[in-house]
């Protein structure tokens, strides 16, 4: 793939990768953490946690709904129950018992949903989540992580494991660019501005992140300051970043490998329209189902690209 | 206060069982809805367990990490839940009155945020055996020796995510887990065996690994009896198919009302007299 080739940045591991290298490594100082898995730990990434702490890993087998309610009872006895599928048998086919096992009573449930978005490629779409965001981001107290790179997405892991409550956690099959090479603070809930600028306001998250700082480049190239904002937090929603972003630079564009319905897009409407009306435009997988193809050949065709943000952002500022 | 038992005489529990059913029917015609039919079918499997000597709880300390847990799948028939936890301490039997009134925390179905004891939010029929697994293994892992009951309804055994329980509990050899079918023959619109027919329980459950027993859950007797044997098996979940009826102590009722089901509606209150005259 050819992402962050543009803005000149390093090719890095994929999330799901950066996720099972961290939780492995925090295993022994959280003995309270189990994981359980519906037989996809391999792809996942939770195996070589599941292998360093056997005592403490659970393949309940494809059980998707057995699978949440049972790190929901985990949950319930003082365990930091990490529960993790692909990110749409894990929101889609568990949807109920992520509400009534894990969100209404608050418990301490961390979701993993790997594969999530188009980019995972030749599987086709049968295996994209790309309704998760919409779907978590609808149950009240689940806070929704959308991490773009390997730095990010350890800090991430590490901070779901230390904040008390359910979390989603989204993660990717795709290498992913790295965004921080010089590491990065992270905390839930406060976006990170990776780019300043003043002209537009690039606000994405996942793989996407990536794509904006090539679109951020080739809009430089063109005379245009774009800001690009790292939103790894959907819920809750940073408003403070997005206030000032609408603010100062009076336009917003939104990229995310998701549909249009009910994700990050969604989420930073609905800030601007309560706190700053100004022109917003909207790059994601629109309302539709993909198909299988090469991963950079799907977002190629889906138009999730840094020319599709460069045209986004000239519609926001011709506006 | 540790974690202790409560047990009864044989006369006691039936006493006992009387007072549950008397809560069951003042508590859902005072709230005007409410399930009290699949509530009274539960009555002895319910007050054996907080009262014949099998939970080990502390009222006054309800989260106590050692405490034995009970999860009443079948969430409708929280009342008889409600009543023996009453009964048992948790909260004055006055507070009965105030099941599923606006601010109580005695809700429609179990809320385990709002009401210290209960043990798991359920009313999404499924979902509690594999939240006993949770628990059975977090318990397991923590080396104490606690132990996990889950009362699942006839009519919830349509759920598949109840297999898939099933066969995960055998896989993980819990030992510490009992689950309890209460078969009370009915669910919303008609008999169980009318409306998704799946045989005998115990037969099929015990294919999946787990040892199995079919009881008259509406004889004290043999409840005792039962728990007593499930609580032996220490390598494997055990299972009671409590068979029992829907109503089960207001019989007479619910036939004069015509409607054996009588599923889901509380009794008026000239009903609940006529009820609640069989329960002196």
């Amino acid at each position: 793939m050819e992402i962050g080739k543009i803005s000149g940045l390093e090719m890095g591991q994929a999330t799901r990768d950066a996720f099972g290298e961290a939780l492995k490594s925090l295993g022994s100082d959280y003995p309270n953490v189990v994981t359980v898995d519906g037989d996809v730990g391999n792809s996942t990434r939770t195996e070589p946690f599941a292998k360093a702490f056997p005592d403490r890993s659970f393949n309940v087998g494809i059980a998707e709904s057995n699978m949440v309610s049972v790190a929901g009872g985990l949950a319930s006895t003082g365990k930091i129950a990490v529960v993790s599928s692909f990110a749409c048998f894990l929101l889609n086919n568990a949807f109920d018992q992520i509400r009534m096992s894990v969100a209404f009573p608050g418990l301490n449930v961390k979701l993993v949903g790997s594969h999530s978005g188009i980019s995972i490629g030749e599987d086709g779409p049968s295996q994209m989540g790309i309704e998760d965001v919409a779907l978590a981001c609808s149950l009240p107290g689940v806070a929704v992580i959308v991490p773009c790179d390997a730095e990010s997405t350890k800090k991430a892991t590490k901070a779901m494991l230390d904040v008390e409550g359910p979390t989603y956690l989204r993660l990717g099959r795709a290498n992913a660019p790295v965004i921080y090479p010089d590491g990065c603070d992270f905390e839930i809930g406060k976006s990170i501005e990776i780019k300043s600028g003043n002209d537009v306001t690039i606000i994405s998250n996942g793989l996407m992140v990536g794509i904006a700082m090539d679109a951020a480049k080739l809009l430089e190239d063109a005379g245009v300051n774009a800001r690009v904002i790292d939103m790894h937090t959907v819920t809750p929603i940073d408003v403070d970043a997005i206030v000032k972003a609408a603010k100062e630079t009076g336009r917003i564009v939104v990229a995310e490998e998701h549909l249009a319905a009910g994700g990050l897009g969604a989420a930073v409407s609905q800030v601007v329209v309560q706190e700053h009306p100004v022109p917003m435009e909207f790059v994601n997988v629109g309302a539709q189902y993909a198909e299988s193809g090469d991963p950079q050949g799907l977002l190629d065709k889906y138009g999730l690209t840094p020319q599709a943000i460069v045209d986004a952002a000239n519609r926001a500022v011709g506006r | 206060m540790p974690v202790e038992a409560i047990k009864l005489s044989l006369e006691e529990l039936k006493e006992k069982a009387k007072v549950i059913r008397r809560h069951i029917i003042n508590m859902t015609t005072a709230a005007g809805s409410g399930h009290p039919s699949s509530s009274l079918s539960a009555v002895e499997v319910v007050t054996s367990l907080y009262f014949a000597g099998h939970l080990r709880l502390d009222p006054k300390n309800p989260d106590a990490a050692d405490r034995d847990r009970f999860i009443l799948s079948k969430g409708h028939a929280v009342p008889v839940l409600y009543a023996a936890m009453a009964e048992r301490g948790y909260f004055s039997t006055d507070e009965l009155l105030t099941l599923r009134k606006l601010g109580s925390p005695l809700e429609g179905h179990p809320n385990m945020k709002r009401l210290p004891g209960i043990e798991a939010s359920t009313g999404s029929l499924g979902q509690g055996l594999s939240l006993g697994i949770g628990q059975a293994l977090g318990l397991r892992m923590d080396s104490l020796d606690s132990q996990v009951y889950v009362m699942i309804g006839d009519g919830e055994m349509g759920e598949g995510q109840v297999w898939e329980a099933f066969a995960t509990a055998d896989k993980y050899k819990l030992g510490n887990l009992t689950a309890i079918i209460d078969q009370n023959g009915y669910q919303q619109t008609g008999a169980t065996k009318d409306v998704l027919d799946y045989g005998d329980f115990a037969e099929k459950v015990a294919t999946f690994g787990w040892h199995t027993q079919t009881i008259n859950g509406n004889n004290m007797e043999e409840v005792l009896k039962a728990l007593e044997v499930a609580s032996q098996q220490k390598d494997k979940p055990s299972l009671i198919v409590s068979r029992t009826q829907k109503g089960f102590g207001i019989l007479p009722v619910m036939e004069e009302a015509g409607d054996m089901n009588f599923h889901g509606k509380p009794l008026s209150k000239e009903l609940a007299e006529k009820a609640l005259a069989l329960l002196t």
